[in-house]
C-alpha cells in the first residue's frame, strides 16, 4: 500500500518532448508507471517514447482522451506556474512539479488557486515521489527502493536517495517516498505528508528528512507528538554546520534572524519523542530500535 | 536584515541631539500599548530569504520610483563629488548633510561609515575619510550624500516573504532604528503584523490599521501609502524583503520659517529573489561585483552552488541536501568543511574541473572529499570527469572519492586505475578525508621542524 501514487495513477507529462521530460518519461514507463499522455502545445497528435505515449496540445485534451488523473511538470521555470495552473484547471488531483528556480512570488499566487480547487501539489524543485513496486512519478532512481511499509518524506533529492538506499540495504522497504522540494513556498509540507501517512494502512513507520530553514520540521514534530504516538519514527536534519544567512543550494535552506537552525529542529523532533540520526546511515538502526522489523 | 540601520539612525540623532534619550514619543507609546494584529507569531520571525542584496541607494531608487517619500540623495565616489553633492543640498536650504558608506555589510554606522557635515569643506573631509575605508573586509567605494534629517520619531516598516503562511507579511514597529529581530525577541507584542493577499496585495483598511497601530494617525495617508507601496515594490521587483528602517517623522523648515513634519523613508533595504532575476535584467545589472567574493562570481558563472567556509576539507557533492550532510559528517569526524558545493546534475569533466578550481582557489584546503550519489547522474561519467579534472589541477591535495548509485562499480574501476582513495560509506569517506588532512598537517610540521 502507498499514498498519492500507485497502480491507479494515470500520468500526463507536461514537457514530454524536452530532454529531461523525455528521459524521465522513459524511466517512469520502465518502472511500470502508467504514463498515459504527454503535452506539448503545437505537437498534439504525435506519439513519443517509441510510439508509446500520445502527445496532446492541451492538458484538458489529454485528460479527456486518456483519463489522466495525475500530472508531472518538466517545463522551464518561466512557464511552470502556468503549467501548474493548466493542470489544476484540467481537473488533475495531484500535480508534481520538478522544475527548479520558480520565483517565490509566482508560487505565492499559484497556491490559493490550488487550494480553492482542492488540488495537491508536490514541489516545486523536488524529485517527485515513488510508491515502490507500483508507480514512480518523478526522478528518484527506481533502483534505490524496496517494497515495504516505511513512509519517507524529505526536502532533498540525492539525500533522499542516500537515505532510501540505506533503508533498502538494511532490508527495510518503503510504502511511498516523497521529495517535497527545497523551495520556500511548496505545495505539500512535511506535516501534510505525515497526515497522509497516518491515514495509510500500508504505512507502519515514518522517516522524516529535513534541513535548515523555515519551521516546517518543527510544525510536523508538534503534530506528530499529538497524533503519531506509537508510530515508529526516525528523522535526520541536514545543515548542522551551515552558517547563518547563507542559502545552502536550496532556495529554502537558509538560517536567518536565528531561526531555522538544525539545532532547533533536532530539539523539536526529540521533544516530540522522535529519534534524530546523526548520519543517514543511522536511520535504519533507529527504526529497528523503534520496533520496525527488517525483511 | 536590519543590519546596521539602527546604528546609523542613532548616529544621526546623537550628533543632532534631537531626541532626549528615553523620551517617549507617539511611536514608542503605541508600541508599549502593544496593539498587535493577527495571531501571535510562532517564532522570532518568519523565514527571511537572503537573495541578492541591493545597495541602499539602489533600494531608495526603487522606493522613489514607486512614489514613496524618499529624501533626495546623490551617490559620490570621490571627495570632490561628495563636496559638490553637499554644496547642492546646502544651497537648497538643508543645514547639514549625512555621508553614508554604501556597503552591503552591517554595522557601517559603528564602523564610522556614517558621518554628518555642515559645510562643503567638512563634507569633502568626511567623504575622504569614508571612501577607501575598510568595513568588515569591504573597501568603501561609494557613499550616499543626503540631507541630514531632523528626526522627531522613528519607526520600522518592512515586507517579507512569510513561508509558513505563504503570504507577504507586512511588519511594523514603533521602535524604529532597531533590528526587527531584536524587537521580536524582546517585545514581540510591539510588532504589528498583517498578511497581504497574494492576488490583491495589501488592502487600504489593512494599511490604515497598521498606521493606527503604530501611532501614525496624524500621518495616516502617508503611512498607509508607504505600507501599500512596500508590498507593491516587493511584487514588482520580485523581492524577498523590502524594509524601511527607519521610517521617520522628520521636521522640515516650512515656508515663512514654520516647521512642518513629514513621514519619510530614511533608509531602505531590499533583497531580491535570485530565482526571479532572469526577468529583471535591470536589477541583475545592479549587482555589486566589487563587493562580492570572486569565487562567488565564478561559481555563479559556472552555475555551481558554492559557499565558502573556514575549514580545510573541500567538499564536492551532487545535491544541496547531500552537500550539507557531507559537511556535517566532516565536522562529526573531527574535521572542518572548507565549503558547501553542490555541483548539480553536471558530471562533465569541464564542470567537475570548474568545481575543483573553486575549491582549490582557497589555500586553506588540505584535502578534498567527493561525494556523488549517482541517480540520473552516472557514476562512471563523474569518475572520468574527476580523472580529467585532476590532470588539469593547479595543485595536488589528497582526494577521497565516494561514488555510489548508478554505475558505481564502473566508477570504482576507473578510480582504482587512476589510484584515487575511495570509500563506500559517507562516514568512511569523511573519516578518510579528515585523516588525509591530519597526515598533510603532520608532514608540514615535520618539514618545518627539519
Amino acid at each position: 500500500m502507498s499514498i498519492l501514487v500507485g497502480s491507479d495513477t494515470r500520468l500526463v507529462v507536461q514537457g514530454i518532448t524536452g530532454r529531461e521530460g523525455e528521459f524521465h518519461s522513459r524511466q517512469m514507463l520502465a518502472y511500470g508507471t502508467h504514463v498515459v499522455a504527454g503535452v506539448r502545445p503545437g505537437k498534439g497528435g504525435q506519439r513519443v517514447i517509441d510510439g508509446a505515449v500520445p502527445v496532446f496540445d492541451t492538458v484538458a485534451d489529454a485528460v479527456r482522451e486518456t483519463g489522466a488523473n495525475t500530472g508531472i511538470i518538466f517545463v522551464p521555470a518561466a512557464s511552470a506556474p502556468d503549467a501548474i495552473l493548466e493542470q489544476a484547471h484540467a481537473g488533475l488531483g495531484l500535480i508534481v512539479c520538478i522544475t527548479e528556480r520558480i520565483p517565490a512570488l509566482d508560487m505565492l499566487r499559484v497556491m490559493p488557486v490550488l487550494r480553492e480547487r482542492g488540488v495537491r501539489l508536490i514541489g516545486p524543485n523536488c524529485p517527485g515521489l515513488t510508491s515502490p513496486g507500483t508507480a514512480k512519478v518523478g526522478i528518484i532512481p527506481g533502483s534505490v527502493h524496496r517494497t515495504g511499509s516505511v513512509g519517507v518524506v524529505s526536502r532533498s533529492g540525492t539525500l533522499t536517495y542516500e537515505v532510501v538506499q540505506a533503508l533498502t540495504d538494511a532490508g527495510i522497504g518503503q510504502s511511498t517516498c516523497i521529495g517535497i522540494g527545497g523551495d520556500p513556498i511548496i505545495g505539500t509540507s512535511h506535516l501534510d505528508a505525515l497526515r497522509l501517512f497516518a491515514e495509510d494502512p500500508g504505512t507502519d513507520a515514518i522517516v522524516l528528512i529535513g534541513e535548515i530553514g523555515g519551521s516546517a520540521e518543527e510544525e510536523a514534530a508538534a503534530w506528530a507528538a499529538e497524533h503519531l504516538r506509537g508510530v515508529p519514527m526516525a528523522a535526520f536534519i541536514a545543515g548542522r554546520t551551515a552558517p547563518e544567512g547563507k542559502r545552502m543550494g536550496h532556495a529554502g535552506a537558509i538560517i536567518s534572524g536565528g531561526s531555522g537552525t538544525a539545532a532547533a529542529k533536532v530539539a523539536a523532533l526529540e521533544a516530540a519523542g522522535i529519534r534524530v540520526a546523526e548520519t543517514p546511515g543511522q536511520i535504519a538502526g533507529l527504526l529497528v530500535a523503534a520496533g520496525v522489523r527488517p525483511d | 536584515m536590519g543590519r546596521g540601520d539602527g546604528t546609523e539612525g542613532s548616529a544621526c540623532h546623537v550628533s543632532h541631539s534631537i531626541r532626549v534619550p528615553g523620551a517617549p514619543g507617539p511611536g514608542r507609546k503605541a508600541g508599549s500599548h502593544g496593539r498587535r494584529l493577527g495571531p501571535p507569531p510562532p517564532r522570532a520571525g518568519p523565514g527571511y530569504a537572503a537573495g541578492m542584496k541591493l545597495q541602499e541607494f539602489h533600494a531608495r531608487e526603487l522606493l522613489h520610483a514607486a512614489g514613496l517619500p524618499v529624501p533626495p540623495g546623490r551617490v559620490a565616489t570621490t571627495p570632490d563629488e561628495v563636496a559638490s553633492a553637499a554644496a547642492e543640498l546646502l544651497d537648497a536650504g538643508h543645514r547639514a548633510v549625512v555621508v553614508k558608506a554604501q556597503v552591503l555589510v552591517g554595522g557601517r554606522g559603528k564602523a564610522g561609515g556614517v558621518k554628518l557635515a555642515s559645510t562643503v569643506d567638512e563634507a569633502r573631509a568626511v567623504g575622504a575619510a569614508i571612501l577607501g575605508m575598510d568595513i568588515k573586509g569591504i573597501t568603501v567605494r561609494k557613499v550616499l550624500v543626503a540631507p541630514a534629517a531632523d528626526i522627531a520619531h522613528e519607526f520600522y516598516l518592512g515586507a517579507v516573504l512569510d513561508r509558513a503562511a505563504q503570504r507577504i507579511l507586512v511588519m511594523g514597529s514603533a521602535q524604529g532604528g532597531v533590528e526587527i529581530e531584536q524587537v521580536a525577541k524582546e517585545s514581540p507584542e510591539a510588532i504589528v503584523r498583517m498578511h497581504a493577499h497574494p492576488h490583491l496585495g495589501l488592502l487600504d483598511w489593512q494599511a490604515r490599521q497598521i498606521a493606527f497601530a503604530l501611532g501614525l494617525g496624524e500621518h495616516l495617508g502617508a503611512a498607509a501609502a508607504i505600507a501599500k507601496g512596500l508590498v507593491r515594490v516587493m511584487v514588482d521587483n520580485d523581492a524577498d524583503l523590502v524594509e524601511v528602517n527607519p521610517l521617520a517623522i522628520v521636521r522640515e523648515p516650512g515656508p515663512g520659517g514654520a516647521a512642518s513634519e513629514r513621514l519619510v523613508c530614511l533608509d531602505a533595504k531590499i533583497t531580491l529573489d535570485d530565482s526571479a532575476l532572469v526577468r529583471h535584467p535591470d536589477l541583475e545589472a545592479r549587482r555589486d561585483l566589487g563587493e562580492e567574493d570572486p569565487a562567488d562570481t565564478e561559481a555563479r558563472k559556472q552555475e555551481i552552488n558554492f559557499i565558502h567556509l573556514d575549514g580545510s576539507i573541500g567538499c564536492l557533492v551532487n545535491g544541496a541536501g547531500l552537500a550539507m550532510t557531507t559537511m556535517d559528517l566532516v565536522k562529526r569526524a573531527g574535521g572542518e568543511p572548507a565549503n558547501f558545493l553542490d555541483i548539480g546534475g553536471g558530471a562533465k569533466a569541464e564542470h567537475v574541473s570548474a568545481a575543483m578550481r573553486l575549491i582549490l582557489a582557497d589555500p586553506k584546503v588540505r584535502a578534498i572529499l567527493v561525494n556523488i550519489f549517482g541517480g540520473i547522474t552516472r557514476g562512471d561519467e563523474v569518475a572520468r570527469g574527476l580523472v580529467e579534472a585532476r590532470s588539469q589541477q593547479i595543485r595536488e591535495v589528497p582526494m577521497v572519492v565516494r561514488i555510489v548509485g548508478t554505475n558505481a562499480a564502473e566508477a570504482a574501476g576507473i578510480l582504482r586505475a587512476a589510484s584515487f582513495v575511495t570509500a563506500t560509506s559517507l562516514e568512511e569517506a569523511a573519516e578518510r578525508a579528515v585523516a588525509a588532512v591530519r597526515g598533510a598537517e603532520a608532514a608540514a610540521t615535520s618539514e618545518a621542524a627539519r
